[in-house]
């Protein structure tokens, strides 16, 4: 469904193995293709620029402290992603224990059915459309307003496109748990884009109708 | 064989995981087949799958300027 982003350099193993013994200027050839994955992963939680940059920075350092202890049992990729996940949640602990009750959440999903609100007729995206800036700015208005836990499976599988098994392993959680979340994420993110669909986004309208059936 | 009706509950339950293409094969049938005749669900599952296609270029997450050469700094430093 969607286009893997994820592309390690052909010669990761090897590299991996340069950097534990001793050549530290491979480090950053191993981590560059990750970048954006760790920064997205780290803006996910944090949703603050300044702080998911701090975070991911610290993230990378970490992982090449700890690099000899990398197991391969998970790619290095979903690692590193890892690792930037758990000192995200360190740093929002940190920072804003008050505001942010979600960090130890417990790891079921055991609320009820999403019933979508809006269900304006959305076909194809003429593509010059998905440039304008009205579209982008409600889409990140959109994934501003996910709680946390929703926007995190979100970011991972569908902007970074890791696979559900990987999303999962970074995140400390079951595939089941990621597949019902992602459902309520990506539903929640239609309902919040739905007002636009048949208005403004497509026509250049600045009116749009509201389709209910209740 | 006639396809077994199945509810718009049970659509939306789905509608990840039929994008995801995590749904067996005679369910898929069926999704489609009340996909034809329900518009509510249409929009749903179309919506859907142009959310994940609009977030897919990542553009709300890109890079913050100067991020790598900060990053390759710091290793360097480190």
């Amino acid at each position: 469904m969607s286009t893997p982003r994820l592309n390690p350099d052909p010669n990761e193993s090897e590299l991996i193995q340069r950097v534990c013994a001793g050549e530290k200027e491979c480090f950053y050839t191993l981590v560059r293709p990750y970048e954006r994955a760790v920064f997205a992963a780290a803006m996910s939680i944090l949703n603050n620029t300044a702080d998911a940059e701090e975070v991911a920075q610290e993230a990378v350092l970490k992982a090449f402290k700890h690099l000899a202890s990398f197991r391969r049992e998970a790619k290095f990729s979903t690692w590193l992603v890892q690792i930037t996940i758990n000192e995200a949640r360190l740093k929002l602990r940190k920072d804003r224990r008050h505001l942010y009750e979600s960090v130890d959440e417990p790891k079921s999903d055991d609320e009820g059915d999403y019933i979508p609100k809006d269900y304006a007729d959305w076909r194809e995206i003429p593509s010059e459309t998905l440039q304008r800036r009205e579209l982008r700015e409600a889409l990140k208005r959109a994934l501003d307003s996910l709680p946390p836990k929703y926007r995190e499976v979100l970011i991972l599988r569908d902007v970074q496109h890791l696979s559900i098994e990987e999303t999962a392993q970074a995140l400390g959680l079951t595939t089941g748990n990621v597949k019902t979340r992602l459902l309520r994420a990506r539903m929640q993110m239609r309902d919040a884009l739905a007002p636009g669909i048949d208005g403004s986004w497509t026509s250049g309208k600045t009116e749009w109708e509201r389709v209910r059936p209740w | 064989m006639k396809v077994i009706e199945i509810s718009c509950l049970e659509v939306w339950r789905q509608v990840s995981n039929y994008l995801e293409n995590d749904v067996s094969a005679e369910l898929r049938e069926r999704i489609e087949a009340h996909v034809k005749v329900c518009a509510h669900c249409k929009a749903v599952v179309d919506g859907t799958k142009n959310v994940v296609k609009l977030i897919a270029d990542g553009v709300e997450y890109e890079l913050p300027q100067g991020f790598s050469q900060r990053l390759y700094r710091k290793i360097q430093d480190d």
